[in-house]
């Protein structure tokens, strides 16, 4: 039986301000428990919240990058449950007016196909604290530092049909709220987490299953695997005569499965209802208006732009565009190269590859982006082969010196003397005796495959700096010349 | 409306107050008192009547995104009822 | 000379004659506290030390020139606002052993104008009642006769000036509890437009409806007073600019054309015919000032009582559940898990009225019922300020009863919703609209006060402050005083 894979994302974005949504204190990651607390994240009696101007600004700025309709006036409500790392035994979120309203997001997927994802709406709220149960046994230890951090939280329609979709939609995600600055993004810290709803129908059924949500996942690499893993035990679950129960669940990656959250199946009633110490907020057309034009460029038309001024493939380009850095990055490349499709191929295989390799940015890449263009420039005016530039890239990177320092260093300037290379050609024509016998008898069209071991031989004797394309053409006529004879 | 024991129950639940089978039978007699003078509400047309939160017609007034508060962790903890290293602690929470 | 029977006016006066030190007055008060407050109950903590080094650093200021008017007048404070390193407890089992890191703006306002804090007085749980009965502390009790009530929530501030055991005092109101404590204790209070005064550091009941005000033996003192709360505060997303608040400057203009509206509905069956009476009387003394008096029509006000009883369970449920015993407050002994930490520590730190409250709250918010009942209420809310602004376009202020009542016996109404939250029908709907009004004493029945109040237009405190010291300029019921505030203590 085939199925069809229904899946909705809800993703919780940490915004960078530097203080908290409600309260003046500090909201950087990683420090000591507790210390970036004020009677107001602690929830002290009497305390009272006041919305920080950078987190709406941050919120519209999203919303205008997908497009959405801004919430001309948005209220905040209070979402009333119990729980330890819930400092006011309720959430300061967005319910009926959301800050940013029903907008697109366009991903493309590696076979160039593209899908049209559609956003209900993203809200802002504020982060709960942390809940530790490692450190003292027996107990749970509280730490607010986090609690009270900007959140937005993004909703989409399900309009999601496959985990590389998923993966495709949160990294088109990612790549926004980085370019426009509102996040830095980073999964690992938290900044991004993701919650999948998933469900499974019978191929071309309108009705949707039931589905289950999984919590909290949060790398990309675990997105794809949590919703391939909840896929197929739905549909094997159906298929073995059960049912679909529709509860939360959690991504265990260790053990690869996803597993029920019993424990917190409360029945709960959230009591939503406006914050009566928050008043509405209402947003002007002059303040989306200079939040409009501090935009950047967005990544999309950045790519299109790409394809246009570069000549470079669109998949290149939506690939460079998709990082803002990197982008930046490949721009001065050009600039300094005036060879765009090679500064391309440069940045998406040995830069990106060695930034893989030692798992930095690239704000961190050991080459410089005019370093970069200087290795270009010495292929394209014939100094290296594009073998050496290989070279000489990896001493770059690891000495820490320009193309240009690393060449002179190494003597690694292409040989181009034709009369050195005569010379050399000479030579190992002379000294192969029974491979230009083979060469002389056979048929013309069969003679360049043979070539090979001349410019083997002639590249050893030269230690590699021979300029091929003069070898390949002194050995031809050096050859014929000779046979001739 | 009337409520009956078993609501009064859940909304207990929901509250966090943990009422024993009299408590909850006096607190069942008293939302029935208290409900009885409120439903009265319910007679009064309030079609296309917007509700009002705030008395005041006025708008949010946006803070400037500064830190303000330095590290003030020994005074707010002060009045925890249980802390180590810095965190409030209660009995393990199971996930 | 009396000093604890002086208005703040006259104190200040002498302060500044230099005919008293505030470290004088301060003990003065203090030994009056110390030997009369058995008989009241309405202190929950004493700030002797703290007292007594203010005064002294008022005193200084005297000295020095820098003094302000109320530079070293002695005041207490409902136990509801925070005070940096004194206990704050909102007379609550929870808040027993709370010493808050951080000062209330109120306080903070009124320690800047160089008062002296001599204690946190008595109130209703979390300002939950109209009795004072249902403090954990136990209750308040009227000066004028301890059998009987001094009203709530601002009970013990009530009780506390109205036996002089300080010569002013703050109180909260949410839907009558700084008004009707007032009125049964012959006592000037006034609850200003909602945002006027700052709610940060005032422990929440009802956000929306929360405010700070005065609790004063004149309505001279009482503007005196709220000059100093009054302020915009950035720490209160609600708080707003007052548009006009230098309510003592036009105390002394004459009320010659005034109009004064009368509501008939207020005056039914409901009111005792003595109350009733005072007020007529009141009003004809009004009228012999230059006021015209027109009847206007409130009758949206017969639904306030339902509309109040929605909203401030509903924002209370919530605003109670930072009461978790995890971070702060009371935690039960020996919790087996985290739920059982929450129940047993909320049902033991929490009083009776105080669960109730959370009950109907929670109810009216909850699945199937926030329609009917919360959303409801808010509409009803709109139809009772579009009521007032109605009434409004005739007149410049309503005058009404503040109480149907002269206050009750303690233990009379006790624990039945039914008679109590009767106590604040007139009253609740000024909260719900967000308007200032004023309770100052208009008569005595049987020995106990009797209060009328003055609504006014939003920021209008200043108008209902002219009529009222006016008023008083031509009466003597706010000069009238309780037997203890009579007693002598020797030193």
């Amino acid at each position: 039986m085939k199925w069809d894979v229904v899946i909705g994302l809800e993703i919780h974005v940490q915004l960078a301000t530097k203080s908290k949504i409600f309260s003046g204190s500090a909201t950087q990651f990683g420090a000591a428990p507790n210390t970036q607390v004020d009677e107001v994240d602690m929830a002290l009696p009497g305390t009272l919240p006041v919305i920080n101007r950078g987190a709406i600004e941050m919120a519209t700025k999203f919303g205008l990058a997908i497009g959405a309709e801004i919430g001309r006036e948005s209220v905040f409500e209070r979402k009333n449950y119990f729980y330890a790392d819930l400092p006011k035994g309720y959430q300061t979120t967005q319910l009926d007016k959301p800050i940013v309203g029903a907008g697109v997001v366009t991903v493309t997927l590696e076979d160039g196909s593209e899908r049209h994802i559609r956003i209900h709406h993203a809200h802002l709220e504020e982060d709960a604290g942390k809940s530790i149960h490692t450190e003292i046994p027996g107990k749970t230890a509280i730490d607010l530092n986090r609690a009270g951090t900007p959140l937005i939280e993004i909703v989409t329609e399900p309009d999601i049909s496959s985990a590389e979709e998923a993966v495709a939609f949160l990294r088109k995600i990612h790549s926004l709220i980085t370019y426009i600055g509102i996040s830095d993004g980073d999964m690992s810290q938290g900044s991004m987490r993701c919650d999948a709803n998933v469900s499974v129908k019978p191929a071309g059924q309108e009705e949707l299953g039931t589905r289950a949500e999984i919590k909290n996942i949060n790398s990309f690499r675990f997105v794809e695997k949590a919703i391939k893993v909840e896929t197929q035990r739905q549909i094997e679950l159906i298929e073995d005569g059960g049912t679909v129960v529709q509860e939360t669940r959690l991504y265990d990656s260790e053990k690869n499965e996803t597993r029920s959250m019993r424990s917190k199946e409360v029945a709960n009633d959230y009591r939503y209802f406006p914050c009566p110490d928050l008043l509405p907020i209402h947003i002007d057309d002059s303040f989306i208006e200079a939040l409009r034009e501090s935009l950047p460029e967005l990544p999309d038309d950045k790519a299109k732009r790409f394809v246009s001024d570069y000549q470079i493939p669109i998949y290149d380009a939506q690939l460079i565009a998709s990082d803002r850095l990197l982008s930046e990055y490949y721009e001065i490349v050009v600039e300094g190269c005036k060879s765009a499709k090679l500064a391309a191929n440069w940045v998406m295989g040995e830069l990106s590859a060695a930034l893989n390799r030692d798992s930095i940015t690239i704000e961190e890449s050991r080459i410089s982006a005019a370093q970069l263009a200087q290795l270009i420039q010495r292929i394209n005016d014939g100094t290296l082969s594009s073998k050496i530039a290989k070279q000489v890239f990896e001493s770059c990177w690891n000495d820490q010196l320009a193309p240009d320092e690393i060449i002179e260093r190494d003597g690694l300037k292409q040989n181009s003397d034709s009369g050195a290379l005569e010379l050399m050609i000479d030579e190992v024509i002379a000294n192969s005796g029974a491979q230009l016998a083979n060469y002389a008898k056979a048929a013309a069209d069969k003679r360049p495959k043979m070539l090979g071991y001349f410019v083997g031989q002639i590249m050893k004797a030269s230690k590699g700096q021979a300029n091929p394309k003069m070898v390949n053409e002194l050995l031809i006529a050096k050859l014929n010349a000779v046979i001739e004879e | 409306m009337s409520i009956t024991n078993e609501s009064v129950q859940h909304v207990a639940e929901l509250a966090m107050l943990s009422l024993d089978q009299p408590a909850i039978d006096r607190a069942t007699d008293k939302l029935n008192q208290v409900l009885w003078m409120i439903d009265k509400l319910q007679a009064v047309d309030t079609e296309n009547v917007e509700p009002l939160a705030h008395p005041l017609d006025a708008t949010q007034v946006l803070r400037a995104d500064e830190v303000t508060k330095t590290n003030n962790r020994e005074a707010l903890l002060s009045n925890a009822p249980e802390a180590q290293d810095g965190q409030f602690v209660v009995p393990r929470v199971v996930e | 000379m009396t000093l604890h029977t002086q208005s703040v006016t006259q104190l200040s006066q002498l302060l500044s004659q230099g005919s008293v030190s505030s470290t004088e007055l301060t003990e003065h008060f203090l030994q009056r506290i110390e030997s009369l407050d058995s008989q009241i109950n309405s202190f929950i903590t004493v700030n002797r030390e703290g007292a007594l080094e203010q005064a002294k650093l008022a005193d200084t200021q005297r000295a020095s020139g820098s003094a302000g008017p109320l530079t070293g007048v002695p005041i207490a404070h409902k136990d509801i606002f925070c005070t940096n390193g004194l206990r704050t407890t909102c007379a609550s089992r929870m808040l027993e052993n709370f010493i808050p890191p951080y000062e209330s703006t109120v306080t903070t306002n009124i320690a800047a104008a160089g008062m002296v804090n001599l204690g946190k007085t008595n109130m209703d749980e979390f300002a939950m009642g109209s009795s004072n009965e249902t403090s954990f502390f136990g209750a308040s009790r009227n000066p004028w006769n301890t059998d009987h009530i001094p009203g709530g929530s601002s009970g013990g501030s009530a009780a506390a000036v109205a036996a002089a055991l300080a010569p002013i005092a703050t109180g909260t109101d949410t839907g009558g509890s700084i008004r009707q404590p007032a009125a049964h204790t012959g006592l000037t209070g006034i609850k200003p437009t909602y945002g006027s005064v700052s709610r940060w550091g005032m422990i929440a009941f009802a956000s929306s409806l929360d405010q700070a005000g005065p609790m004063a033996k004149s309505a001279e003192d009482a503007a005196l007073l709220l000059e100093t709360m009054v302020s915009h505060d950035a720490k209160d997303s609600t708080s707003v600019a007052h548009p006009n608040g230098a309510f003592s400057s036009s105390l002394n203009s004459a009320v010659t054309g005034v109009r004064i509206g009368v509501p008939e509905s207020f005056f039914s069956a409901d009111l005792d015919a003595e109350v009733g009476d005072a007020i007529q009387q009141a009003i004809s003394q009004l009228q012999k000032l230059g006021a015209v008096i027109v009847p206007v029509s409130l009758e949206m006000n017969q639904h306030a009582l339902s509309a109040y009883y929605v909203i401030a369970p509903s924002e209370a449920s919530a605003n109670l559940s930072r009461f978790d015993g995890v971070r702060f407050g009371h935690r039960c002994g020996d919790p087996k898990d985290l739920k059982d930490l929450y129940s047993r520590s909320r049902t033991e730190g929490f009083g009776a009225e105080v669960q109730t409250r959370i009950l109907v709250g929670t109810y009216a918010l909850s699945t199937g019922y926030y329609d009917a009942y919360y959303r409801k209420a808010q509409k009803l809310r709109r139809l009772i300020k579009e009521d007032f602004e109605q009434a409004f376009k005739q007149v410049d202020m309503i005058l009404a009863p503040t109480t149907p009542s002269t206050a009750c016996k303690i233990g009379d109404k006790f624990g039945d919703p039914a008679k109590m939250y009767l106590e604040d029908i007139y009253t609740l709907a000024v909260n719900l609209a967000g308007l200032p009004a004023m309770s100052l004493p208009c008569g005595i029945a049987n020995g106990l006060p009797i209060g009328m109040q003055l609504i006014g237009k939003a920021f209008g405190e200043a108008g209902i402050l002219q009529m009222g010291h006016q008023y008083q300029q031509h009466s003597d019921w706010h000069t009238q005083r309780a037997p203890l505030a009579l007693q002598e203590v020797s030193a």
